[in-house]
């Protein structure tokens, strides 16, 4: 048992670290949790797609995928563009994510294809890459719009005419494009896509000549129309007219869900035959587990009523679309991974000897890995820079892979290994201290600047030690190789 | 037909004969603007002495097998303590000094700020040797960061380190040390003006070329002893360096530690060159522009050579020097130079990358 414990220590030491790192700082802060928790809660909106789309390259086994940066030029590019040309609200950000996304498919294309010649060094080819990225988009942006191509606009461009000015002001046209999207319109979308999703299966299983489950079919899209019906009962509909949630409110439904759900297994488990399922079977119900979870949501949301925690929780307004986009892409890589494709991917990343033996062509997926990561981590941009509101044209891009990468190694990621849950606790971990630690740095030091500079020595340190450590256990335990080659294996023959 | 060009691309790579072209273009081009040519040799020649040593730092490191070496920051800083050490004790203004010729006492401050920076080099390179040996096969990427992490970190000692002499903090009650520091009192300038001679508007700076000279033949010296023979082959073939009964780990703790040396003295010479000392994120990005200078006279990062550094030096800052007024011609005021130098210098670190082995589709 003593094992066992300090077993979990050790192998989350650096989350516990930062743990102990971000509520320090917060205390040496003296900033109230009503200032910090409401800012983080912005960060976490802002920070959190950039940050999941590094997980897939991992998984493919190209490491932390410092290459990144490209796709956020590539979204500048974009919402250059749709700014030049004047598109505004939800339906400019979309057409800057269109435009986006066909850029960093080609620019994902060429970064996995040079990959593919540096096999090993991909991580100092990315961060290489990134540099010279940046020669070619200053050279777009500062050169060729407004020199070879005539644009003529005196808000974006320099006086002279050649050349985009240092910032341009996104208020008017993207600003909070995303962020207040208002959730009756995004139960309504998400009412249409599950209908269009039960068709399409439908559909698809008729053409196949497979039985097509109607009723559970019918039990779904009437589930959908029931939900979507709630949003014209009025008090419903006054709650959703708004674009943010308040996190109290996020708290308190999130218990109702639980409780509901818990409930709604409990009557199929009755109807079954209260059977207690096996442990681990998929699906299974566990009475005892149930109640856990129900007393667990009691107990959060009596925690509610404390009158600390209340000043906190009514302080912060979630952007529902923002945290939805999120939720989509954890779901995405965890749909993902359960594909075919998925399972290439994997079994590339652990040994592409195998990979290759087992038929794979390894390195299409590692191309197909490298878009997937861009296009996304584009898109992430797009996100980041809607929610600030400007776009400082030379500088947006620059600190976004090795921030992001540092945020997914703080949750206890490493080089091989990278799961939804550890980007998202990284972002909370890693920003908490970007946000207390100047603050921190004057109320220790009697200058912020301290602070600053610690937290950019600690996000170049953690990059540093995961590095080292993941190339010291490369060299101390070449046996690594061959048991997760083993596993290659099996997994490339479940797959197939 | 075969086109004969062909082989010579396939030699030395295409990227190499695109800037080796781009260099003869702008040298026309600065001939067709009818710029001062010689004006603008001086200028090359400065540079080329002033960035040298920091490039000739890749070849002990290369050489020795940890690869290129893009953490020589580590040393860097070292010197800049050095530095930093010799103003604060203003040497260069002791009135005994002084007494025998100013630019003695400005060569016994930078000689100071050599050793002081040298004994730190050794100490700062042993450990980082220590490391890369635990960490064979991913040096690059390890020591990038690890560079990165040393400079980061020394941003907030340079706010904290207890110098108090006015040229070195802010004058008005401001914390820290400045972030560019003047050498005018020091040694600025001390090895460009050793016996530096003009024949009309070229200007030879004869004592800056000697001390780099003198450093590439120490390296060189040093390359032709045992020592350095034994460190070649256990850079060139690990296992059979071993078999031949050289200790491999310490060979390459000893090239680590003299390319953190020569860093160290390196970015002294060029501070005095440029007349001021950057701390903070200054030397953030020396360890890509050294790297880029050699990979350009032709290394990889499995050989390097002092002839690399030459080229490589001479034609880099040549580039550098002769696009700044070139690209004015053609955009006036714009930094266009310090695009083309992004381009350059990470397109060929790129490319070098993609060679280091081999560039093989499949396993």
């Amino acid at each position: 048992m003593n094992k066992k414990i300090s077993d979990l220590l050790f192998k989350n030491k650096v989350v516990i670290l930062f743990v102990f790192l971000g509520v320090g700082a917060t205390i040496a802060s003296k900033q109230p949790l009503t200032f910090v928790i409401p800012e983080l809660f912005t960060r976490i909106a802002r920070n959190s797609f950039i940050v999941l789309s590094l997980i897939i390259p991992v998984i493919a086994g190209m490491g932390l995928n410092f290459g990144i940066v490209i796709g956020a030029m590539a979204a500048q590019i974009a919402i250059f563009l749709t700014t030049y040309w004047g598109l505004t609200g939800i339906g400019g950000f979309l057409a800057t994510a269109a435009l986006a996304t066909p850029f960093s498919v080609f620019f994902g294309f060429l970064v996995g294809k040079l990959f593919n010649h540096m096999k090993g060094n991909e991580m100092i080819g990315g961060l290489v890459l990134g540099y010279f990225a940046e020669g070619i988009y200053q050279l777009i942006f500062l050169f060729i719009f407004g020199g070879v191509i005539k644009l003529n606009n005196p808000t974006l461009m320099i006086p002279t005419g050649i050349g985009v000015k240092n910032t341009i002001d996104l208020k008017d046209t993207v600003k909070y494009a995303l962020d207040t999207v208002p959730m009756l319109t995004i139960v309504e979308i998400g009412f249409y896509l599950v209908l269009l999703w039960l068709a399409g299966t439908a559909a698809f299983q008729l053409v196949k000549k497979q039985p097509v489950n109607w009723k559970a079919t019918g039990i779904k899209a009437a589930a959908a129309l029931v939900v979507y019906g709630l949003t014209f009962i009025g008090p419903v509909e006054r709650f959703l007219a708004a674009d943010r949630l308040l996190l109290l409110s996020s708290v308190e439904l999130a218990c109702l869900v639980t409780v509901l759900w818990q409930g709604f297994h409990f009557m199929i488990w009755k109807k079954k035959g209260s059977h207690p399922a096996v442990e681990g079977e998929p699906g299974g119900f566990i009475p005892q587990k149930a109640i856990a979870y129900v007393l667990l949501a009691g107990v959060v949301y009596g925690l509610t009523y404390v009158p600390a925690l209340y000043k906190v929780l009514i302080a912060v307004k979630l952007p529902v679309m923002t945290y939805v986009c999120i939720g989509v892409l954890c779901a995405f890589n965890n749909i993902l991974m359960r594909t075919r494709l998925g399972q290439n991917m994997r079994t590339v990343g652990q040994s592409r000897t195998v990979a290759n033996a087992a038929g794979i062509n390894v390195d299409k997926t590692r191309i197909i890995a490298m878009i997937f990561s861009t296009v996304l981590a584009s898109w992430g941009q797009l996100i980041f820079l809607q929610n600030v509101g400007t776009l400082s044209t030379y500088g947006a891009h620059t600190q976004v892979g090795q921030f992001a990468i540092a945020a997914l190694l703080v949750g206890g990621a490493s080089v091989q290994k990278a799961t939804n849950k550890q980007a998202l606790l990284g972002v909370v971990l890693f920003h908490t201290l970007f946000i207390v630690s100047p603050l921190a740095g004057k109320e220790l030091f009697g200058d912020p600047v301290i602070g600053e500079y610690f937290r950019v020595f600690v996000s170049y340190g953690v990059i540093a030690m995961a590095l080292a450590m993941h190339a010291w256990k490369k060299v101390a335990s070449p046996k690594v190789g061959s048991t997760g080659a083993a596993g290659a294996v099996a997994s490339a023959g479940k797959a197939g | 037909m075969r086109n004969p060009l062909k082989p010579m691309v396939d030699k030395f790579g295409l990227p190499r004969v695109i800037i080796v072209s781009f260099f003869l273009l702008l040298v026309v081009a600065a001939g067709a603007f009818r710029m001062n040519l010689l004006q603008l040799l001086s200028d090359v020649i400065r540079r080329w002495g002033m960035f040298g040593i920091l490039a000739l730092a890749m070849v002990p490191a290369v050489q020795c097998g940890i690869g290129l070496n893009f953490g020589i920051s580590m040393g860097i800083v070292g010197g800049l303590l050095g530095g930093l050490l010799a103003i604060q004790l203003r040497i260069a203004e002791m009135p005994s000094l002084v007494a025998v010729h100013p630019l003695f006492a400005m060569w016994v401050a930078i000689l100071f700020a050599v050793a002081v920076g040298v004994v730190l080099a050794m100490g700062i390179g042993y450990l980082y040797g220590q490391l890369l040996n635990k960490v064979k096969g991913s040096e690059m990427t390890v020591t990038t960061y690890v560079g990165f992490s040393i400079i980061a970190f020394m941003n907030i000692l340079w706010m904290l380190l207890p110098f108090d002499n006015g040229e070195l903090i802010w004058p008005n009650a401001g914390k820290g040390l400045r972030n560019t520091i003047s050498l005018a009192t020091s040694f600025s300038g001390v090895m460009n003006k050793t016996l530096a001679f003009s024949m009309g508007d070229l200007t030879i700076p004869t004592g800056l070329l000697l001390f780099f000279f003198l450093m590439c033949l120490l390296v060189w010296l040093f390359m032709r002893s045992k020592t350095g023979i034994a460190m070649s082959a256990a850079g060139a073939n690990p296992m059979f360096a071993k078999a031949a009964g050289i200790d491999v780990n310490r060979m390459r703790i000893t090239g680590t530690v003299l390319s953190t040396v020569l860093a160290a003295v390196g970015i002294l010479v060029y501070a005095q060159g440029f007349g001021f000392m950057q701390l903070y994120n200054g030397p953030m990005m020396m360890g890509f522009t050294s790297v880029a200078a050699v990979l350009i006279g032709g290394a990889s990062p499995k050989r390097a050579r002092i002839t690399h550094v030459l080229v490589g030096t001479f034609m880099f800052q040549g580039i550098l020097a002769l696009g700044l007024p070139v690209a004015n011609q053609f955009i006036p005021e714009s930094n266009l130079s310090e695009v083309m130098r992004l381009i350059i210098s990470n397109g060929i670190i790129i490319y070098a990358l993609t060679q280091a082995k081999g560039g093989s589709g499949r396993e």
